[in-house]
Order: C-alpha cells, then structure tokens, then sequence
C-alpha cells in the first residue's frame, strides 16, 4: 500500500470560505425548510432535502456572486425538492410539476388520489387553508408560499422557481383564486376535520 | 369579477397588493378601484386572503435535530483545506464535508489496517479496497480529477493507466458521478471513481481481472463499510462506501443496467 500525497500548490490553499458559507446561508435554514416541507410530502423526506440541498450549496458556493443568499438558497432546495418528488412519482397526476407552463390552461386541480401532495393534505390537524394550499398543484403551491410566507418579490420568486415574472404572477392569481375557492372563509375559519 | 376591461386588470392589482408597482402605476390603480367596485372587490379578496393564509398557514421552521446536524456539517467542512476555492479546468464537486469524517477515525482506522493487512492475494482485497476508501476520505486525497462529466473523468486515465476503465454517469438514478482517481490495490495502479450520494462518497475500484490479482468474496463488510465486487468484460469492479447494503446494491445494479 502507497501513501499518495495529492496536495499541489492549488490544493495546499486553505481559504476559509465555510465561515463565509455559514455566515451567508445558515441564517435562511429555516426558510428552506419550510420550502421543502410544502414542496415535498413529509417532514422526514424535507430533512433529507435540506441537507441535500446545503451540501450542494456547501459546493456551489465557489460560483456563488452575492445577491440575495436566501433566494440563492431557495434556488437549490426547490431543485433538490423536485428531483425528490420526480424520483417518488408513480403514475399521472393531473398537477404539473414544472414541465413547463401554459399560462391558457383552465385552474389546474390537484387529483386528491395522486401521492405525495395529497398526503400531505390529508394530514390531521391542518386548517382547512392548510389543506387546500397543500392540493394546489406544486408550482402554483411553491408561487404562494414564497410570496405569502417568505415575502419574495416576483422577481425572487422567478430567481427560486426558474419562471418569467409574468408566469409568477399568473401562478400567484391561479393560486389564489383556488384557495379563496376551496376554502371560503363563510363559517369554515380556521376549521379542523 | 365582470366587465372585460376589468378583467385585464387583474393582474395590477394583484401587483400592487404584492407591493411589485411602482408609484405611477399603484396611482392608477388606485384612481381605477375608485371607480370600479368589482375591482374594489377583488381587490379585497386578495387583501383578506394573504391576511389569512398569513394567519392559518403555518410556517414550518427547521427542527432542531437539522439545524444541528446541517451547522455540525458546515462547521466540519471550515477545518477542511478541500473547502478551498480551488480552480480546476472541470466543473467543481468537492465533498469537503466528507474529510471530517475520515479525520482521526480514518488515520487511526489506516493505521491498523496496515498492521493486520495480508500482503495481495485474492483473501486480502476486500481489506485493500475498504483501506483504499478510507485513506482517500482524508483531506486532499479522493480526487484528482473532479469532475461530474464522465466524458473528462474517462479520458483522465489515459496515460496513467495502461487500460481504459469504463466511467458511466448515474445521476439520473441518484449517484452522481463526482470525479476520479489513480489508487494502488495490492500493489497494483487502478482506477478509482468517486460517486456520491447523498452524504455518502461511493468509491469505484476499476482494475482488469486478469485472474492472477484474484478473487474476493462478493460482498464484504469491513470496519462499517459496505463492499460488493463484480467482473464484467475482463474488469474487476470493486464498490465500497459506508451506505446501507441495499443502497450499495443499487448503485451496482444501476451501474449494471447502464451502457
């Protein structure tokens, strides 16, 4: 057995960058999380996509040219989060999930049989609001909760979900005409079954 | 909502609940509403809306086992020279936070495994190939060429080793090829593919099985790592890697299935 030593005069460097890294990014760990949590179905299968993503942001942060760190963070937990939901789909949804977006399309419904949203939305102990946000089909749900929850311009939101802002926009409206439609506020406030 | 000319007005007020107009837009906005109780209305509808969603919806922070486990990783990696912005001619995927996993354990694991190891022969391999894995999870040795494009891993090996070893490319099946190796197994120069998943390094030991290096059991456990070996077109390939048995296995299959 041989000791290979590979350090050169690239290698031997030790610049910091990780404080650099913790200092950027650790603050927004919150926000991914709470972005995995709505995009994928459980808060096990959102851990693994948090640590997913910051191990791909721990190696990306080279590239990383300043802007909004959150949004940059955002960025790759709502990827990491779709390859996760690619990776578990198991027949057809009626929802899309980001293969592209039709602005003429009629309000698109969740199928209430189709895993994983569904689960979520079937959880105990939910609001009713909680539950319709949580059938929206993934890009009009992940439109609503960066604009409503994290407080994400357009333009941000464009930056996380990879669409022209004129396509948030039509999300956000499409979003929000559907949760104000399954989850009228006449006497169902904040109702649990 | 009615009235077509209200209709393309839906999207502004949207905009300027959202805060997104500025100043001369939100003013004609405004002076529109003014006139329009429809849009009034909507206009309404938004506004009580984002209250309760704001109200109703929960905001899911990070547990705390995450936030310990991801600060834990972060702060591991600051010790690690592999966190350097290092330029390279390919596209970077450096798992630093890796090394600190190997550290003492690895050096101290190294070192027995270096007192008790047979010399070659076919019994010894599984003992090679993990202490191979381990001593590459020191800082600065599992890589030399850090790439995820098979198509600048494979052409690395040219003229380093005297055969071509195959390098596929299984992201697609969650194990992302991250870059490559020479390594030495019972004295012998072979191919090391690094692949990844999730949080676990993959290393690939490629070598032609000329029958004379020998054989090895086809699965192995050593020291917490998993080891599965098979032969394909006149190579030995040899996966070793802390992940699940079942995990390996697919990486293995995945690898087999693939051109």
């Amino acid at each position: 057995m041989k000791w290979r030593p590979r350090t050169g005069p690239e290698r031997e460097a030790a610049v910091p960058v990780a404080g650099e890294f913790e200092r950027a990014v650790l603050p927004h760990l919150d926000a991914a999380y709470n972005l995995a949590r709505w995009l994928v179905r459980d808060g096990a299968s959102a851990e693994d996509v948090v640590q997913d993503a910051l191990v791909r942001a721990l190696s990306y942060f080279g590239s990383y040219r300043g802007g909004d760190p959150r949004a940059w963070l955002l960025r790759i937990v709502r990827n990491v989060a779709y390859g996760e939901l690619a990776a578990h789909k198991r027949g057809t949804t009626t929802s899309l999930d980001g293969v592209g977006d039709d602005d003429s399309s009629a309000l698109q419904v969740a199928d209430p049989a189709a895993d994983p949203e569904a689960a979520l939305a079937r959880q105990e102990g939910l609001t009713q609001l909680e539950r319709a946000l949580a059938a929206l089909p993934t890009e009009l749900r992940e439109c609503l909760v960066l604009r409503e929850l994290e407080e994400l311009s357009y333009k941000e939101i464009g930056h996380v979900t990879g669409a022209p802002i004129g396509t948030v926009m039509s999300r956000l409206w499409r979003a929000r005409q559907s949760l104000a439609r399954q989850a009228p506020t006449c006497g169902n406030e904040g109702a649990q079954a | 909502m009615s009235g077509d000319a209200c209709d393309e007005m839906h999207l502004l007020i949207q905009a300027d609940v959202d805060g997104e107009l500025g100043p001369a837009e939100a003013a004609r906005v405004r002076a529109h509403l003014d006139r329009c109780a429809d849009c009034e209305a909507v206009q309404q509808g938004l506004l009580s809306l984002s209250e309760r969603v704001r109200r109703d919806v929960a905001y899911r922070p990070a547990p705390e086992a995450l936030i310990a486990a991801v600060r834990s990783r972060v702060a591991a990696a600051a010790v690690s020279p592999e966190m350097a912005p290092v330029t390279t001619p390919a596209p970077r995927r450096r798992p630093g936070w890796i090394a600190p996993f190997g550290g003492g354990f690895a050096l101290a694991a190294c070192l027995a495994l270096a007192v008790v190891l047979p010399g070659g022969g076919g019994r010894g391999l599984p003992d090679a190939v993990v202490a191979g894995h381990i001593r590459a999870l020191q800082p600065g040795h599992l890589m030399d060429v850090v790439s995820t494009d098979q198509h600048t891993v494979k052409p690395w090996f040219d003229g380093r080793l005297d055969f071509a070893p195959p390098v596929k490319d299984l992201k697609g099946g969650g194990f992302p090829l991250v870059g490559g190796r020479l390594d030495y197994v019972a004295g012998r120069p072979v191919a090391a593919l690094v692949y990844q998943r999730r949080q676990h390094v993959i290393d690939l030991f490629v070598w032609p099985d000329g029958g004379h290096v020998g054989r090895g059991p086809a699965d192995s456990r050593r020291d917490g790592y998993n080891v599965l070996r098979w032969s394909w077109d006149g190579m030995a390939f040899w996966a070793v890697s802390d992940l699940s048995p079942q995990e390996l296995a697919d990486f293995v299959r995945l690898w087999q299935a693939n051109p």
